[in-house]
């Protein structure tokens, strides 16, 4: 009888070479009904790891964009804290005039006011006015339209034209018609459409004008009154041209901090105050968009641990149910680890297609579908955002729990004597 | 080859400890075809455990080609099963998503060798039990005997020093039964250590000895 050879290879690496040999063919003669439905498993637990975050962040993302790309632009230049409106205005859109970086700009008069309507018919001054208030926003309609697109929110009527001098847009926010809610201290204009005649008044000046189309984009617009620049000025009687505010569009891939930073070097600093877009975001979006993200933070570990649970089941049912074939390896000589490594690559393998199928449903279906049909909150359309780099740390995660939840079952009935296994007692 | 002394083992049912071996001693010439026979519950399977490495006995010792293997710990125990010892099970204990060749291959792959020897290898040894036509078979889409015949190409694959094999016939018409003894014959010509545990009178006969158990202690030993 010949001596039995000796080992070529470390025992580590033949354990872990038999544990790759012993996988694939597991997973390659397995039911095929059965692995499809735990990889489908695994592509649900990973998309619910990465949507639901998505989901909530894109609620809030989608307001950001809606704020960016229809109110501020990319900067924001607005008056001082104390100031009523940017001093030096005319030198400031000087300076933005020549930015290298500059695609469009648009200045903005803003003053409070309010609208009232139906005030012709009105009989009884013991009841209250129909009447809304906004921030009334002076534009020059062309330049805007550039900057922000405000035509896109037009819902109902038309945009403004230069030589609409007596005319308004309003914001749907301030018409019971799209803002139907009843509270005390919210007043909205109730029987008034494209084409009906209001009175705005701003600091005591009144003007009666005809409104020509109402706006609508989720975002800052849907509150405020527009009007020509031109006419609000003269009602006003800010016969210095300063404005409010400028909003202003730089080239794609030009980082706004650098152009932020130039404007107040040129001294735009002194007299406004210069805000990326980022930094102008209303402090309760930037809050709740915090949330939103510790909150699918959360959701998403949730689903991590269900995902772990879901695996460790699997293994660990597919373990208990060869307990007798696992004995019989250990009983001929196979080290446990190359038992062991073979339900880790077994679920190794599970949720990488979970993940792949999952990425290609996320990336081919899911995101552009949701971007083209966003779904309809009332403060916004909500996205799904699947940032490219967080998707993949999630699948990441997800597979490194899918090792510890696929090797403990395997441990847990490797571990078990070798003899009772065979015998199944 | 194999020493046996005093060897004990006894099993614990609630409170009631039963005696399975008791206090055996018996040695096992190099490329001796040794019978354990006796009726059921006389210990004959729980022998074979202890001397397959498959089980620790509570007192005695062993030796393994002058190797004290009581005394191995869990994973030395598995390396010395994997290098010096072979298996053929009752009911055959093919891994079922394997095929035959597969099935012969992960001895010879966990000792080390390439795949490409280990495949040669266990070519060979698959030959020497007739079913090289039956290599990519399932053991699903194999006979009981082709299965048996299979366990048999694994358990010698890695040229083992002894050969152990637990009621290998049990399950087998006598055809087929006949055939699995053959093979076991033709190794034991070549001079294959072999100790087989069978409950059937005429395949013990055939051997080179055998040995009685009775309520865990041998009450016959002979040579033929």
């Amino acid at each position: 009888m010949s001596e039995p050879r000796v080992y070529t290879r470390s025992p580590l690496k033949t354990s872990l070479s038999l544990g790759l040999f012993l996988a694939l063919r597991q997973v390659r003669r397995s039911s095929v009904g059965t692995t499809a439905l735990i990889i489908f498993v695994m592509m649900l637990t990973f998309l619910n790891l990465v949507v639901v975050r998505g989901v909530l962040v894109g609620l809030i993302q989608s307001s950001t964009n809606v704020f960016k790309e229809k109110y501020a632009g990319d900067i924001l230049i607005s008056s001082l804290p104390k100031k009523d409106y940017i001093e030096g205005s005319s030198e400031i859109i000087s300076i933005v005039k020549n930015l290298p970086w500059l695609t469009t700009y648009s200045p903005r008069y803003a003053e409070s006011g309010t609208v009232e309507g139906t005030y012709k018919e009105r009989i009884d001054f013991t009841e209250s006015a129909n009447l809304s208030a906004g921030l009334v926003t002076g534009v020059d309609p062309e330049l805007e339209e550039k900057t922000t697109g405000l035509s896109d929110a037009i819902i109902e009527g038309r945009y403004l034209t230069p030589e609409d001098t007596d005319s308004i847009l309003i914001g749907a926010n301030l018409l019971k018609k799209y803002l139907p809610i009843e509270a005390p201290g919210i007043s909205l204009l109730e029987n008034v459409e494209v084409g009906s005649r209001v009175r705005l008044k701003i600091n005591g000046f009144v003007k009666e004008v005809t409104i020509v189309g109402v706006l609508k984009n989720k975002g800052e617009f849907d509150q405020r009154i527009v009007m020509l620049d031109s006419s609000l000025r003269t009602l006003i009687g800010r016969s210095d041209y300063n404005v409010d505010e400028i909003a202003i569009k730089i080239k794609p891939g030009v980082d706004p901090e650098i152009v932020k930073q130039a404007l107040v070097t040129a001294g735009v600093g002194k007299n406004a105050r210069v805000q990326t877009a980022d930094e102008a975001l209303p402090k309760f979006l930037k809050d709740i968009k915090d949330t939103f993200g510790l909150l699918g933070n959360v959701i998403g570990s949730i689903g991590l641990v269900v995902a772990s649970i879901t695996i460790f089941i699997v293994i660990y049912i597919n373990a208990i149910t060869r307990r007798k074939f696992i004995g019989i390896m250990k009983g001929i000589g196979i080290d446990s680890r190359a038992i062991e490594f073979s339900y880790i690559l077994q679920s190794v393998f599970y949720a990488f297609m979970g993940v792949v199928v999952g990425l290609i449903i996320l990336y081919g279906f899911l995101v552009p579908f949701i971007d083209a049909h966003p779904i309809n909150f009332p403060f916004s359309d909500g996205i799904l955002v699947a940032e490219v780099s967080n998707t993949l740390i999630r699948a990441g995660l997800l597979l490194f729990a899918t090792i510890f939840a696929g090797y403990i079952p395997a441990r847990l009935v490797v571990r078990q004597n070798t003899l009772d296994a065979i015998l199944g007692r | 080859m194999i020493e046996v002394k005093n060897l004990t083992k006894s099993y614990t049912s609630g409170e009631s400890i039963l005696v399975v071996l008791k206090d055996l001693s018996f040695s096992v010439p190099e490329g001796q075809f040794l019978a354990i026979t006796g009726r059921s519950g006389s210990g004959k399977s729980t022998l074979l455990y202890q001397l397959g490495l498959l089980d620790s006995p509570d007192a005695g010792e062993i030796t393994v080609g002058g190797f004290h293997v009581a005394s191995l710990d869990k994973d030395a125990r598995t390396q010395f099963r994997l290098q010096k010892l072979g298996y053929v099970f009752q009911d055959y204990a093919l891994i079922p998503e394997l095929t035959a060749l597969e099935n012969v291959l992960i001895p010879l792959l966990m000792l080390g060798h390439s795949r490409e020897q280990a495949t040669k290898d266990a070519i060979s040894a698959i030959e020497k039990l007739g079913l090289q036509d039956r290599i990519n078979n399932l053991p699903s889409q194999l006979s009981g005997g082709q299965q048996q015949r299979v366990s048999i190409a694994r358990a010698i694959a890695h040229n083992p020093q002894i050969i152990f094999a637990d009621e290998p016939t049990a399950n087998l018409d006598t055809e087929t039964s006949n055939s699995v003894l053959n093979a076991f014959l033709d190794l034991h010509k070549q001079g294959q250590t072999i100790i087989m545990v069978t409950h059937e009178h005429e395949y013990a006969k055939m051997t080179d000895r055998i040995i009685v158990l009775s309520d865990g202690k041998i009450i016959e030993d002979t040579l033929q």
